[in-house]
């Protein structure tokens, strides 16, 4: 369960200040597929961000289960990134000097597997996401959805418990955003909590919640149950 | 929460995380720009070795030729009260008794006056042309065999036993070799193979023909004037056969130490001073050996402050440009010290296959071509000093100063924010 209360974050810029999130309060149950959704500017990425433990808010508190985030020192930080969090960003962000196999492999070798145990469980992660063809490929090697699909991988191969993903079908053809939201489906029927930003309406549908956000307050928020 | 692991447990996963993003990252380098940083990792180690090396090689070569050709391994001589050695032939017979003991030489020296132009004469208030020197009488053929001088004759030809009426001059003794003018200095003008010379030691004076000349970079020679050891005592007055010096050599890899501890105790001490070749050498060579390895040192760190700031900015445009790489790798959970670790491994990738091709150059290339060749200067035949311990040990400050270089920019760029480094702010 992720709980964020009161949540800002402000950027200054010089004497003017841009809220981009303005006291944001929800909750997320484990296993729900959440869809962020807005128009460009409206602070969705930047909610993602605040989520993703990748910023710190401003104001406000989040906790994850029993966790309180903003406690956390820097390295407690990233290691609940490791450990619970899976993060798709909306360029893929993939490393460019390792290959596909080994880009998934990393964090499974900070988790502390073998490279043996790391290499078999990062090959399942890209058959998954239907790139086990292309592991030996470096990123310059694959295209735009395939090094997304990359990121995909990355983002569950360690079995996080909840995955946060940044529109990633923004630069995706049709047939590959179709694929790629199957994965994240089916991954939710596994069990795992999915947080996605999207700006497709046919897309946030496919979710059990969708969060509508503009000038940084939640505007909307539809559970499908209701 | 995760499970805490303990403090080595992190490290190990830190390293073993860094050597797998380091590998990869080196094996998809652009070769060109690897091989550029090696090279200057290359260069940077010649500055650290080479250069020391060639310094303190100047004077070594110049010790390593008196001790070769002058004192060998240990040196007997008259105390500094005494002027000459107490029953050199008994020390002798002594000193073919040392275990480890390969040839000896016995020489006979003085203090004299040279004059080539004695017999013209001199107008009012013209000086002689002389020169005080000191005076070396050998026999040839053991000197011969014992320092090979003959070798060094560059103009007529070296002394024979019979050659009682013939000197060899040494070439610092010459105006043409050593075209001082100076106050003070003295020179010998005029002279050629079978000039006559005058050689004046106290009240003894006798002319002999000039037979050869000698240049062979160690001052008791170039200096001296030499003669069969049966003149030198005419002229010396040496009635006896107590010389001056004896100079001995051991086999190679005896401890002269010991030879010289056996000559101590042999009683040998109670009639002469006994030195190893260390011990003997003049104060002057051991204070210029101790400056030019300080020179040496002190240019070596110029060149490791160069190489230091080399990895600095070679791993921090690394980071730099790949700020974002660093940003995404913390972005998954991969910890800052597993960054670091990868680009402190890089530095040292670089700083160890540097180091190694200097070694090679070093040991394959420059000092055998040294030792081959050696630099031809004035008073020396300079050869590159370099020990194995003491490259060793220069590998050693490399590869520190490179962890350091390597660590400090990898720091700064690792620790800022992920999220500003992910999206390039």
């Amino acid at each position: 369960m992720i709980t964020i209360t009161n949540l800002s974050k402000i950027f200054k810029n010089g004497d003017v200040e841009i809220k981009a999130l303005n006291n944001v309060s929800f909750e997320v149950p484990d296993g729900q597929f959440l869809m962020v959704t807005g128009r460009s500017g409206s602070g969705k990425s930047t909610l993602l961000y605040q989520m993703g433990l990748l910023d710190h808010p401003t104001e406000g508190s989040m906790f994850i289960d029993d966790i309180d985030i903003s406690k956390l020192s820097s390295e407690d930080r990233t290691s609940i990134r490791l450990n619970i969090l899976g993060y798709i960003f909306q360029d893929y962000a993939i490393l460019p000097s390792l290959s596909s196999l080994e880009n998934v492999m990393v964090p499974l070798l900070m988790l502390g597997m073998s490279e043996k145990e790391a290499g078999e469980k990062a090959m399942m992660a890209l058959k998954k996401v239907g790139l086990a063809d292309r592991s030996v490929n470096l990123p310059s090697q694959l295209s735009g959805g395939q090094q997304q699909r990359v990121a995909i991988a990355r983002a569950i191969a360690h079995e996080p418990r909840i995955i946060f993903a940044d529109e990633p079908t923004a630069n995706l053809d049709s047939e590959t955003s179709d694929q790629i939201l199957k994965v994240f489906l089916d991954l939710n029927k596994e069990g795992q909590t999915i947080v996605m930003v999207t700006h497709e309406p046919e897309y946030a549908a496919l979710g059990h919640r969708i969060l509508v956000l503009a000038d940084g307050v939640i505007v909307s928020d539809i559970s499908k149950s209701s | 929460m995760p499970k805490k692991k303990s403090f080595i447990e992190n490290l190990n996963l830190d390293y073993r995380v860094g050597l797998f993003l380091a590998t990869r990252e080196l094996k998809r380098a652009n070769k060109w720009t690897t091989g550029l940083i090696v090279f200057v990792m290359l260069l940077t180690f010649l500055n650290l070795v080479v250069v020391g090396g060639i310094l303190v090689g100047l004077i070594q070569g110049a010790t390593e030729a008196d001790k070769k050709y002058s004192t060998g391994d240990i040196l007997i001589s008259s105390f500094l009260n005494k002027s000459y050695i107490e029953k050199t032939p008994e020390v002798v017979s002594t000193i073919q008794t040392l275990p480890n003991f390969k040839s000896v030489v016995v020489r006979y020296t003085g203090s004299a006056r040279v004059e080539s132009n004695y017999r013209t004469t001199l107008k009012p208030g013209e000086l002689r042309d002389g020169v005080g020197t000191t005076l070396l009488g050998i026999n040839p053929q053991n000197e011969k065999e014992f320092s090979g001088i003959d070798s060094f004759v560059i103009e007529g030809s070296f002394l024979d036993q019979s050659d009682n009426d013939s000197v060899v001059l040494g070439k610092n003794l010459l105006y043409k070799y050593t075209p001082i003018e100076a106050p003070g200095f003295q020179s010998l003008k005029d002279i050629s193979i079978g000039s006559r010379v005058r050689i004046t030691s106290g009240d003894i004076s006798k002319e002999y023909y000039v037979k050869g000349i000698i240049g062979s970079k160690v001052d008791s020679f170039d200096f001296s004037v030499i003669m069969v050891d049966s003149e030198a005592r005419k002229i010396i007055g040496r009635g006896d056969f107590n010389a001056n010096q004896i100079a001995i050599k051991l086999l190679d890899n005896a401890d002269s130490n010991i030879s010289k501890a056996s000559l101590l105790a042999s009683g040998v001490g109670e009639n002469a001073r006994v030195q190893t070749h260390e011990e003997a050498m003049p104060k002057f060579l051991k204070d210029i050996q101790n400056t030019f390895a300080i020179l040496g040192n002190a240019i070596s760190s110029i060149g490791l402050v160069v190489a230091a700031i080399t990895i600095f900015i070679v791993i921090f445009v690394n980071a730099i440009t790949r700020r974002r790489y660093i940003g995404i790798l913390k972005g998954i959970g991969i910890s800052k010290r597993a960054i670091i670790i990868s680009y402190i491994l890089q530095s040292i990738f670089y700083a160890l296959i540097g180091s190694l091709l200097g070694v090679i150059v070093v040991f394959g290339l420059l000092k055998p071509y040294f030792a081959q060749n050696p630099i031809n200067f004035p008073f020396s035949d300079g050869i590159l000093v370099a020990t194995v311990s003491g490259t060793f040990t220069r590998v050693l400050i490399l590869l520190i100063a490179t962890v350091i270089a390597g660590y400090i920019p990898a720091r700064m760029v690792a620790k800022r924010n992920t999220l500003d480094a992910i999206l390039g702010r």
